[in-house]
């Protein structure tokens, strides 16, 4: 992988930027400690269906983690993603299994299957986030409140309007899960099991569903007017101001990108449990911070790349893998590493730019 | 010739509130000339220039562009570029974490995607014309400041510009990319663009300008052709002479040569300053002189540690000492008065007296508060003996007027009773009666076996207090002036490099 970094360079003929160092960075650590793994606890980490179970239990984290990396970039924070996808997870499940009145009413008069209440879960979703992207945002970047502020608030709101809707834990109909959870099965990254059967790797939609939204966003960023947009206003918000940009309007957009795909994430979180909890997808958000870190995409703005932060989810969820594997099952180790190895990319990251820039020099 | 013209300004004024910024100014712009605008700090340059790019609206006068026939109206910096008036500023306002090609086109493309192969040739097309040394592919944070400048010049040369704004673009170069960027600087004279140069370097002016303008105070002092007018009357115009009632003081010591050396700096350097060496004697005032950029500041900044020193040995009654930050030169009795009272001095919403106690507190340490009782003693004694006019010891030191709260700091500093004390333009903006108290303060400390070194703008000011005058050219010290050449004319001769020949 380090040979990867430097055929880049030498191809463009130009010093790598500090995205695609720090890019660099990651994807080796990740490999690395992939390969430690499969080496030192063997195992699980031999047969491919435990990178899919990795994927599988945190496609919704890699597709918050893309939205807060674009809002990272643009030098703004946003502390709601989690709490909006348990919210729209809850809604989901609630839908599913009819317990939201109105739209049981609505499938009847229209006189749909039972399966088109899926359908209306996943509206359901995009609207809550389109929802929580637009106030956000228009606080954020046309009142220029503290964005933190502003999040934090969301948050407290998505999880609160969790226990509005049902205190008690919901479950999606049988039914209808066997419809979301259905798994893409690969034959040729199957393993054998005890009797020697092969066991096809199994993949959810919500994975492939993810792994399109990094693609998408990866492009925006780098293709599209408004992606270069972000990362002008997070380099420099008073220089992306002369330069003749709309700097509330870009601030604006990266939130509500960022409450869409919070929506997609809760929706996703739902196919993969099938029930909906007030303390769903605890503490995602500071997942997702840590892994957009991870990835290479600074707090302060104007660097960051999603397929760092991809690198990055896959990172964190192999340390918590890894960590399980080697047979410390309480859940303080895994907080304790995920703290240590955190603190450590950091340290990396502001050294390897720091001797970077000062070379310059 | 009234063709060539492409941008006069007539009459212009603008007040601040209590300030009369720019009274009745003219400027006057060439196709293909770079017009030099000089003046002192205050003297209303950047003003002038925010007036033009939109940034302020003015309350008088008139702009006309060419190709308008009637006198335009510049509301905002975007509505100055639509004029073909660009403005390239001393801190360089594009995005360091973007590539030079995207800095060149971002904000100006319509399309909603990035063609980044048509962007980065023409980028590349771009920058090989006008000779910039960068390539489009390259992160603009890692190329120097020098080339990013002039990546902000083609930028605004790409977009059609026929008033180039170049605001102190030299002030953060060396010797070699100053040299790059007036290369370029005369590219864009062949090619018909009108440049404004505001400046502070003497020698620059007169490398690459055609004509100057010079403004003190706010007003037009006049509009010259560089090769009209030489260096030394460049100064005397810019600084003009300054009639006051102070004549009365003088510094009649002269250096004895017998006194004992207090302070000694042998090559000290600091992140902003060159080499230099330095002492002070006892009871002796000297003083940095030079223009506003050469250095002066910096030098006792680092004298003080107040920049991060980077070498040199410094000797405080003879014995080795180690000065790397304030605290270091607080404890070896050193006092520095700041250059920027309202950003380095002053603590605006503290009270007086909080602000009064502050360095000696930070000398006593945390673990040994100075006791209310001792802290409103103190306030009082230095209230009264450096007669600050204040409503109360606990009044808001923000609220005091310019002058008084410059006597706050002087009686912080004086409250730690140092032995070198530090004026960086304690003189500036605050009313005579106030400047000649705080003159006299300085030869009674002086003669009380205080050493004080003076910085002013004010070269009779200087002449004044200071027994030894240290000039400073372009970061270097350039020559020492003591007893009969204490004089304006000696000074300013030597501040523009004539003062060597003879010696």
């Amino acid at each position: 992988m380090d040979e990867k970094g430097l055929d880049i360079s030498r191809r463009h003929r130009e010093p790598i930027t500090d995205t695609q160092l720090l890019l660099t960075i990651t994807i080796c650590i990740f490999v690395c400690m992939y390969v430690a793994a499969i080496l030192i606890w063997g195992g699980g980490f031999k047969k491919p269906q435990m990178l899919f179970d990795i994927l599988n239990d945190n496609a919704y984290l890699v597709i918050i983690s893309c939205g807060l990396t674009i809002v990272m970039i643009t030098g703004s924070i946003d502390i709601s993603v989690a709490g909006v996808t348990a919210l729209v997870a809850m809604t989901g499940v609630m839908i599913l299994n009819g317990s939201m009145p109105f739209f049981s009413v609505l499938q009847a008069s229209l006189g749909l299957a039972d399966s088109s209440r899926i359908v209306f879960a996943a509206l359901m979703a995009l609207l809550i986030g389109l929802l929580f992207g637009l106030v956000q945002g228009y606080l954020i970047a046309y009142l220029e409140i503290q964005p933190f502020i502003i999040t934090l608030a969301g948050m407290f709101f998505a999880r609160g309007m969790i226990t509005i809707l049902s205190v008690d834990p919901q479950k999606a109909p049988q039914a209808l899960l066997d419809i979301l959870q259905k798994r893409i099965e690969i034959n040729w990254l199957g393993s054998p099991n005890k009797n020697g059967v092969i066991i096809p790797a199994r993949m959810e939609v919500g994975v492939v569903i993810a792994i399109l939204i990094v693609i998408l966003v990866f492009c925006m960023l780098r293709k599209m007017r408004i992606g270069r947009s972000f990362y002008a206003v997070g380099g420099n918000r008073q220089s992306a101001l002369m330069l003749g940009l709309n700097v509330r309007k870009t601030r604006f957009m990266a939130h509500l990108f960022c409450g869409i795909l919070s929506g997609i994430a809760g929706f996703v979180f739902m196919m993969h449990t099938g029930a909906g909890n007030a303390t769903n997808a605890t503490a995602g958000e500071m997942n997702a911070i840590a892994s957009s870190i991870i990835g290479g995409t600074l707090l302060t703005g104007g660097v960051g790349n999603v397929i760092g932060t991809f690198f990055g989810v896959l990172t964190l969820s192999t340390i918590k893998a890894i960590v399980t594997t080697s047979g410390l099952r309480d859940p303080w180790w895994q907080s304790i590493t995920t703290g240590a190895m955190l603190c450590l990319f950091i340290l990396l990251q502001s050294v390897i730019l720091m001797r970077r820039h000062r070379n310059k020099h | 010739m009234k063709d060539d013209i492409i941008l006069t300004m007539r009459g212009i004024c603008k007040s601040f509130p209590g300030v009369r910024a720019l009274n009745n100014v003219d400027f006057t712009l060439r196709r293909g000339k770079i017009h030099a605008l000089m003046g002192e700090n205050g003297a209303g340059k950047s003003t002038l220039i925010k007036v033009l790019t939109g940034v302020y609206s003015m309350d008088g006068g008139e702009i006309r562009i060419e190709g308008h026939d009637s006198p335009i109206i510049i509301r905002s910096p975007q509505e100055a570029q639509n004029y073909g008036i660009s403005t390239v500023y001393q801190e360089i306002s594009l995005c360091p974490n973007l590539t030079v090609a995207e800095n060149l086109y971002i904000g100006r493309d319509t399309s909603s995607t990035v063609d980044w192969k048509t962007r980065e040739k023409k980028a590349g097309e771009l920058l090989e014309g006008l000779g910039i040394p960068a390539r489009p592919r390259q992160q603009l944070g890692s190329i120097s400041l020098a080339v990013q400048q002039m990546v902000a010049i083609a930028r605004a040369v790409d977009t059609d510009c026929k008033v180039l704004i170049l605001d102190e673009p030299t002030s953060s170069l060396d010797d070699n990319e100053v040299e790059m960027l007036f290369r370029l600087m005369r590219d864009l004279k062949t090619r018909g663009v009108g440049i404004v140069f505001v400046t502070h370097f003497l020698e620059q002016v007169y490398e690459v300008s055609d004509q100057i303008t010079v403004l003190r105070n706010g007003e037009l002092v006049g509009e010259y052709e560089v090769d009209k007018l030489p260096q030394v009357e460049l100064v005397s115009k810019m600084i003009g002479k300054t009639l006051d009632e102070l004549s009365t003081i003088k510094n009649k010591k002269a250096p004895s040569g017998e006194a004992e050396v207090l302070y000694e700096a042998e090559e000290l350097s600091s992140t902003e300053s060159k080499k230099f060496d330095f002492h002070i004697d006892k009871g002796e005032v000297n003083g940095f002189t030079g223009l506003l950029g050469s250095g002066r500041s910096e030098s006792v900044r680092a004298i003080f540690g107040a920049d991060q020193v980077t070498g040199g040995i410094i000797r405080i009654h003879g014995k080795k000492v180690q000065i790397t930050k304030p605290i270091d030169a607080m404890k070896n009795g050193i006092g520095y008065l700041p250059e920027d009272r309202k950003r380095d001095g002053i603590i605006a919403d503290l009270s007086v007296r909080d602000n009064i106690i502050l360095a000696l507190q930070v000398l006593r340490g945390m673990g040994h508060p100075i006791s209310r009782q001792n802290a409103d003693a103190f306030a009082d004694e230095y209230i009264k003996a450096l007669n600050i006019k204040t409503a109360s010891r606990e009044t808001p030191v923000g609220s005091l007027s310019g002058g008084n709260q410059q006597k706050v700091i002087l009686a912080r500093w004086l409250l730690t009773h140092p032995e070198y004390l530090i004026l960086d333009e304690p003189t500036r903006g605050i009313d005579v009666g106030t400047k000649a108290e705080i003159q006299r303060l300085v030869l009674k400390l002086a003669e009380e076996g205080v050493s004080v070194t003076f910085i002013s703008s004010e070269i009779e000011e200087m002449l004044r207090t200071c027994s030894r005058l240290i000039v400073m050219r372009d970061r270097n010290i350039v020559g020492e002036l003591t007893g009969a050449d204490l004089t304006q004319e000696r000074v300013m001769s030597t501040i523009v490099g004539r003062g060597d020949d003879h010696e």
